[in-house]
């Protein structure tokens, strides 16, 4: 027994809790470290050591690590939601954990109701808030049909999906077309200026991407690498979620030649080409699914603490973690702060909302502000605070993903594969950058800003994982 | 420029706006609404807008009355202000400007964000070569971060107290698989290569290695070794509990094959308080199966005495037995019917002196008695009145350490016992452990001698004080220093605690 080493000479010494020995220590010459310990912000004791000495730990969350970290993303198909997606034939896909219509904030019912009129399941707004309130129409969080969705991420059956593919595991992810800013049902708007770019994204959009992608492949071309994309855009001071601007060119010069290649009628082509290239969130609906696919292919692993799931739906924020299946914890979803357009303010806000904070848990958006950071001047923060964000959020992962390379951290990889044990130990919860929703349906985005999930979820999942792990 | 009336934007009231357009300005949007949001806080301002002209922006715009009367193009910069008059709407406008002109200071690299965890300040080493985690986090909260120090390949010293056994024999099982070391829980003393961890003494290098389940235990034993030039290799600590029946000596079997295995050390010693009689067998069995040769310096009742155990071990090596250093101080006698009043700060200096001196005293009571009949509730406030008869006290019991800090580094408590003893009305000896070394009082005899000296003064007998003082001439206090200023107030002052206890005991025995 040679305990590492440490009898062949004088230790290098890191300490956590009061520095009895270290002025000592130091007196004595040796090189001593203490680390900023402080009390865990949340956890039972007995949770927190059950935990620290689950012998399944390391190995299960370096596994869960592995996948996620391989997992990759290729641009298969473009079809409608009811060929791809296990959608019943009244039913719409949201954004976030499970909710009840009566629960739904402003923005989730005004994209509730305009998806059914797009639908043609109501002719009023009145009728639509009818078979709403009444269950005719079913709600379904989109994370359970393999799909993702920004904002309210209201998906029906007609809506034409990316289909994407991790082809490490074989797995699948979807997520509808960005409809660009402004009043877009995602920020809850249903008014005759949305159902019109519902109907032409579902009549033109739809079918020359769907044609341009198969024609593609089928004329024996490699799928479009989607990961590729987001992995270049965090070079071009893209972070994945609240600033997709290169990210969303990158798709467009992927996708044109084959737009063009489409048999379809010039004025429709350019009508795609400029919808597409006048949208700078364009790729935010491919960056999705794509960490989508890098978390499924995590789920699953006992003994993990791993999240692969942070979502929400304009009331409640939800997580899920790699060790406890498909079981969601939820606490009320926080109003982001930030910088607001136009006349707007705080007061107009509506609470976090959307499938994107996959991103951050995917290691990206707020994750890799130091890799966009205009985007934490929406608090008044300067650069290093961007940078000191990203610095805190390596703490509270398990990994770095070398894929997602941030430059100006000498390409040190994202922060990637968020531990719920270590945000019970550090204190931080993990940083989100967000577009803001008008908290009246209809409004559209108010702002940008930065938010945070609510310490319930965390404090749900630790006591959850503790169980698993005594029972294990 | 123009200032003009708004064409029906109902949203807009009295006052004045201006609205420009701009060429061949660009600026990203989120500087843009830092600048709406700096000028909108100004006073009388009642509407800005600064923004590329793109529709969406437009729209905003004419919802707040602000939309320039001519054509824009997204390339222009549309910058619209509204406030209540023209003198708050120039200064507006003026700040816009202003606003616009600013750069941002340059920027340095990243604030470095401190590490929160053991496992998290491992993972930022940069260098290899041997390494320790130190944890003296609250008791429930260790075992994470000693966790984390056996993740990493690491032995880890947890002087942590109030830590649940059922974690430590976790961590020292992990510890055992991944091959390295728990030093505690509960473990304030520790010499690891030359450097002293916690309450311990400067000791010269030597072929001697101890395993301590004791801190005080493992002072004496090594200063000692010093005192008698013979130096120490390693010191390990394996916390007050590694040898009860519940952890069953995991931590003293893996540091008694550490040092086995380690070319520096030639011969080990075993330092503990009396352990579970099972354990103490398997750690025998275990000892006899090493390469060197391992000495028991296990206190019990047929083995009382941490001096005869280290005298042993240096007729092992071949070698004389020194004369330990002392002071005579003022070499009175007792007063006939005296008692032994111990005021102890080390623990396992308090079980030697008990376990040397019951044979001859009998009874002696105290709050960690050698059987359970012998139990002394303490009252700290009881300032006046001391238990009566032979009495030995541990101040550093954790019963008598919560919320201040160990009789080491805080003699309070212990002044306070010695001013009661002078004042009680029984004649007594009074027997103390003054420890040194790194973490202890670095002048304990200055707080000493004026408490013993008043004592000897308002005491109605003689108060004869005898010290064993633990430590060397290396550590900062310097043991003759300490020793003079102890004698110079009156004290017989010894080396080696037995050797105080047996001189207070001829005192006693001489009184009766």
């Amino acid at each position: 027994m040679t305990l590492g080493g440490l009898l062949d000479g004088p230790p290098a010494i890191v300490a956590a809790g009061v520095d009895v020995f270290s002025d000592a220590l130091r007196a004595q010459g040796a090189d001593v470290h203490d680390v900023e310990w402080r009390p865990p912000h949340f956890g039972d004791p007995a949770d927190l050591a059950v935990l620290a000495l689950d012998r399944r730990r390391a190995a299960a969350n370096r596994t869960a690590v592995e996948r996620l970290l391989a997992a990759g993303s290729v641009l298969v198909d473009v079809r409608p939601a009811r060929e791809v997606l296990d959608i019943g034939d009244r039913m719409l896909l949201h954004s976030g954990p499970p909710l009840l219509w009566e629960n739904a904030s402003g923005p989730m019912r005004g994209a509730l109701i305009g998806a059914c009129l797009f639908e043609g399941w109501a002719s009023s707004v009145e009728d639509a808030e009818k078979i709403l309130a009444s269950g005719e129409v079913t709600l379904d969080p989109c994370h359970h049909h393999r799909t993702v969705g920004p904002m309210a991420g209201v998906t029906s059956p007609s809506m034409w999906m990316w289909c994407l593919e991790d082809p490490v595991s074989g797995g699948k992810a979807y997520c509808n077309l960005n409809e660009g800013l402004g009043k877009v049902l995602r920020m809850g708007a249903f008014n005759d200026e949305v159902q019109e770019r519902l109907r032409w994204m579902r009549d033109v959009l739809g079918p020359v991407l769907s044609k341009a992608v198969r024609g593609s492949i089928d004329a024996g071309n490699d799928p479009i690498d989607v990961k590729g994309i987001l992995a270049q855009m965090l070079q071009m001071g893209d972070e994945g979620h609240n600033r997709n601007r290169a990210g969303s060119l990158m798709a467009l010069r992927e996708l044109s030649p084959s737009i063009v290649a489409v048999d379809a009628p010039s004025s429709d082509i350019a009508a795609v080409l400029k919808f597409a290239g006048g949208n700078e969130h364009f790729f935010l609906n491919l960056g999705m699914p794509t960490a989508k696919l890098a978390l499924d292919a995590a789920r699953d692993v006992p003994g993990s603490t791993m999240l692969t799931v942070m979502s929400r739906n304009g009331t409640e924020f939800g997580i899920q973690t790699a060790g406890t299946g498909d079981r969601w914890f939820t606490g009320p979803a926080q109003t982001p702060v930030g910088l607001f357009l136009g006349d707007y303010g705080p007061e107009d806000a509506n609470p976090d909302i959307g499938d994107s904070a996959i991103m951050e848990t995917y290691g990206v958006g707020g994750f890799a502000m130091a890799a966009a950071p205009a985007i934490v001047r929406f608090v008044g923060g300067t650069v290093p605070d961007a940078l000191a964000t990203t610095e805190r959020m390596y703490q509270l992962t398990l990994a770095e993903n070398p894929a997602m390379a941030i430059p100006i951290m000498g390409f040190r990889g994202s922060p990637t594969g968020i531990d719920v044990l270590k945000v019970a130990r550090t204190g931080w919860l993990p940083q989100i950058n967000t577009g803001m929703a008008g908290r009246v349906a209809g409004t559209g985005q108010v702002g940008a800003g930065l938010v945070q999930p609510p310490q319930e979820c965390f404090e749900q999942a630790l006591a959850a994982l503790a169980e698993a792990a005594r029972t294990a | 420029m123009t200032a003009s009336p708004p064409s029906g934007a109902p949203s807009v009231t009295a006052g004045a706006r201006s609205v420009t357009l701009r060429s061949g300005v660009y600026a990203d949007s989120v500087r843009l609404m830092q600048v709406s949001r700096t000028v909108a806080a100004l006073p009388g301002v009642t509407g800005v807008i600064v923004a590329m002209a793109t529709p969406l922006n437009l729209e905003l715009a004419t919802n707040m009355g602000l939309a320039p009367e001519e054509a824009a193009s997204p390339e222009q910069l549309l910058i619209g202000v509204a406030a209540e008059d023209d003198e708050a709407l120039a200064a507006a406008v003026a700040a816009v400007e202003t606003a616009l002109a600013e750069r941002e200071r340059s920027t340095g690299s990243a604030e470095a964000i401190p590490q929160r965890t053991i496992g998290g300040g491992l993972a930022e080493r940069t260098t290899d070569g041997p390494a320790l985690a130190i944890v003296s986090v609250p008791g429930q909260y260790a075992v994470a971060e000693a966790a984390d120090a056996i993740a990493a390949g690491r032995s880890v010293l947890v002087f942590s107290d109030g830590v649940p056994v059922e974690h430590e024999v976790a961590l020292k099982r992990a510890a055992h698989d991944a091959g390295v070391l728990v030093m505690g829980p509960d473990c304030g003393t520790a010499i690891v290569s030359g450097v002293a961890l916690g309450f311990a003494n400067v000791v010269r290098p030597g072929p001697v290695g101890l395993v301590a389940a004791s801190g005080t235990g493992a002072q004496q034993v090594s200063c000692l070794l010093d005192m008698a030039g013979v130096g120490v290799s390693h010191v390990l600590g394996v916390g007050g509990r590694d040898l009860s029946e519940a952890v069953g000596g995991l931590a003293t079997l893996d540091a008694l094959a550490a040092l086995d295995a380690d070319p520096a050390t030639e011969r080990v010693m075993v330092v503990s308080k009396p352990p579970a009689p099972s354990v103490a067998a398997t750690v025998e069995a275990a000892a006899a199966t090493l390469s060197v040769p391992v000495r028991s310096a296990v206190l019990s009742a047929e083995t009382p005495d941490l001096t005869a155990a280290v005298e042993g071990l240096l007729r092992d090596m071949g070698l004389d037995v020194p004369v330990w250093p002392s002071r005579p101080g003022a070499a009175e006698a007792a007063a006939p019917g005296a008692v032994l009043k111990g005021l102890y700060s080390g623990g396992t200096l308090a079980d030697e002196t008990m376990l040397i001196a019951a044979p001859a005293l009998g009874e002696i009571r105290s709050n960690t008695p050698l059987s359970p009949h012998l139990h002394l509730a303490l009252d700290p406030s009881a300032q006046d009145q001391f238990a009566p008869g032979h009495v030995v006290i541990d101040f550093g019991d954790d019963a008598l350490t919560v919320g201040r800090a160990h009789p080491m580094i805080d003699p309070t408590l212990r002044l306070e016992a010695i001013a009661a003893v002078a004042a009680s009305d029984e004649p007594a000896v009074l027997l103390l452990d003054v420890v040194l070394g790194y973490g202890a009082d670095p002048d304990p005899a200055g707080a000493l001698v004026p408490a013993l000296s008043a004592a000897r003064d308002a005491a109605e007998h003689p108060l004869p004080v005898v010290i064993a003082l633990v430590g060397t001439e290396g550590d900062p206090q310097g043991w003759s220093k300490q020793a003079d200023a102890l004698a110079a107030a009156g004290a017989a002052v010894f080396a080696s605690n037995s050797a105080a206890t047996r001189y207070a005991l001829d005192l006693l025995g001489a009184a009766r």
